[in-house]
């Protein structure tokens, strides 16, 4: 299966930036499907970017972050062809990992 | 006869209490190692995204109060068509931030996002939030052990709990 995490990390001297959109419906909880029946919360409860072996930007997110999630942050230190490895965790005990490479 | 019927009820009383006591154990574990593992900065606060106003969460997640600042920017639209999607930023010309929170008044529960930042890392960070309906935005960034807000209204034609 592909993974459900799309990361695009640039470099621009010194500035990593880094932008990721992951696949995940992000369910809330409160909201009916079209037959009456609450959707069961299902969302994704961390997110972490690891560069040379430190978490340079966790993500700790509740049931308001908007479907199919996105997000955008920047970092110094590391260098064109350096691998940045993202992974998240979601309430029901999913996860999934994905590694980049920064351009 | 009477003491195999007898026996049944008790080990089922046993076992279940070993049970529990392992539950409660495993329950226990991660509050315990909560204060210590703050400081790693890794662990998912669940209690303060279980907060359904904004300073309830806010103590929650940083167990004190923030003051406004002028040095938090928050950038969000004024008008939001969709509440399922609204992009919102922060940026911030403080000093040692190590963490930037995002809070929506209005829906069911306040905290929406928290993010850690190490050392290197841009105090910069922008997302996509569900709003319920017209509301009040709240960024808290912690900065040097102290926290500093910065508010918007945000108003909402289409609320983001609809589905």
């Amino acid at each position: 299966m592909a993974s459900s995490i799309r990361v695009r990390a640039t470099s621009n001297g010194d500035i990593t930036e880094v932008q990721a959109l992951i696949q995940h419906p992000m369910d809330t909880g409160l909201v009916k499907n079209p037959a009456g029946e609450l959707i069961p919360a299902h969302y994704i409860q961390q997110l972490k970017f690891e560069w040379n072996g430190k978490d340079v930007f966790v993500a700790d997110w509740g049931t308001a972050v908007s479907k199919d999630p996105y997000v955008k942050f920047s970092f110094k230190g590391a260098k064109k062809g350096d691998e940045l490895k993202i992974s998240w965790t979601d309430n029901k005990g999913g996860s999934d990992t994905t590694t980049a490479k920064i351009a | 006869m009477t003491t195999t019927t007898g026996l049944h009820p008790t080990r089922r009383l046993i076992l279940q209490g070993a049970a529990s006591v392992a539950l409660i154990g495993l329950g226990n574990l991660p509050f315990a190692a909560g204060p210590a593992r703050a400081a790693a900065n890794d662990k998912y606060p669940e209690e303060a995204f279980k907060q359904k106003n904004e300073a309830d969460a806010i103590k929650a997640l940083y167990g004190k109060t923030a003051e406004p600042s002028d040095k938090v920017k928050l950038d969000a639209p004024e008008i939001a068509e969709n509440g399922g999607v609204v992009p919102v930023s922060v940026t911030t010309t403080l000093d040692k931030v190590t963490s930037i929170s995002f809070l929506v008044a209005e829906n069911p529960f306040a905290l929406a996002a928290s993010y850690k930042f190490a050392d290197g890392t841009v105090p910069a960070v922008a997302n996509r939030l569900k709003m319920a309906k017209s509301t009040k935005l709240v960024a808290i960034v912690e900065a040097d052990g102290k926290l500093y807000s910065a508010a918007k209204d945000v108003k909402v034609t289409v609320g983001g709990c609809g589905g």
